[in-house]
């Protein structure tokens, strides 16, 4: 019976980075945009 | 302070206090991760898997202090009304949920190799899981109150009643048994070795430049989108009238 897993403990470490840092750059992309998005349409609504 | 809840005021500081924070923020981030993950050595008792808690720790800070945010910017709202009071509790949400989405994955995926498990459901962990429920919460019904035309009091009211979860989060591993280890750093103490402690605050500090960036930035979104409104709005009566 195997009582102890052999796990690679950096594949874990490469996941964790991979899913965190994912997640943090798509919300600083998305953020950044919309905020572009939100005043060009504030600024077009200015002129009209 | 009372200045700053000038959306004009607000508006010519956020223009280039928002670049800076994102960028310093990403610089700092990178600094600490880079140094956590290539440069420290394995932990004696956890190993390499130590290299997850430079991630995983600035994620939980943010987590819990993206909601002490919303906490305070709704007892602000409600005390004096400063509209950019309620905004600020609006942007912070967002980052909030995204910063402790990513402390419960990570935490997950550290403790399957050191605990043996993804999840258990103790103190430390099902607060935390009530904070990420808190804030779609939030989100769903600041949405709701700004699109159908609610009070704000109501989000306001919400966000400062969630705070009880705050010092739940903080004390569930004093509190209950847990798997959790008990806090490392306290005021002014901390049981972490420095090789291990540099590169977490330099993470810690570039995180929370980036979550006060990211929170300017969805600052201005939601003011532009309200005043873009407005002036619509404005155009439309006119022209009904002519």
């Amino acid at each position: 019976m195997k009582l102890r897993e052999n796990l690679d403990q950096w594949d874990f470490v490469i996941a964790a980075y991979a899913v965190g840092l994912i997640a943090i750059i798509a919300l600083v992309v998305w953020v950044w945009f919309d905020m572009r998005r939100a005043e060009k349409r504030r600024d077009e609504a200015k002129r009209k | 302070m009372h200045g700053f809840a000038n959306p004009k005021r607000f508006l010519a500081l956020a223009k280039w206090l928002t670049p800076l924070l994102l960028v310093s923020g990403i610089v700092l981030s990178a600094i600490g991760l880079a140094w956590g993950v290539l440069n420290v050595p394995p932990d004696r008792l956890m190993g390499d898997t130590v290299r997850i808690l430079f991630i995983h720790v600035p994620a939980a800070w943010l987590g819990m202090g993206g909601w002490t945010a919303i906490a305070i910017s709704s007892l602000v709202f409600l005390v004096w009304k400063h509209p950019l009071a309620s905004l600020a509790a609006r942007a912070a949400a967002l980052p909030g949920a995204v910063f402790t989405a990513v402390c419960l994955a990570t935490g997950s995926i550290w403790g399957r190799p050191t605990w043996g498990t993804w999840w258990v459901w103790d103190g430390r962990l099902t607060s935390m899981l009530v904070l990420l429920f808190l804030y779609f919460g939030y989100m769903a019904l600041a949405q709701a109150v700004a699109r159908e035309g609610g009070s704000s009091r109501i989000p306001a009211i919400f966000g400062l009643v969630g705070a009880i979860n705050i010092p739940i989060i903080n004390r569930s591993v004093v509190w209950w048994n847990s798997l959790h280890q008990p806090p490392s750093i306290t005021m002014g103490k901390s049981a972490i070795d420095p090789v291990f402690l540099w590169p977490l605050l330099i993470a810690v500090v570039g995180f929370s430049l980036l979550f006060g960036g990211i929170v300017l930035a969805r600052m201005r979104a939601l003011l532009a989108d309200i005043q873009a409104d407005a002036r619509l709005r404005r155009k439309a009566l006119g022209n009904e009238i002519a």
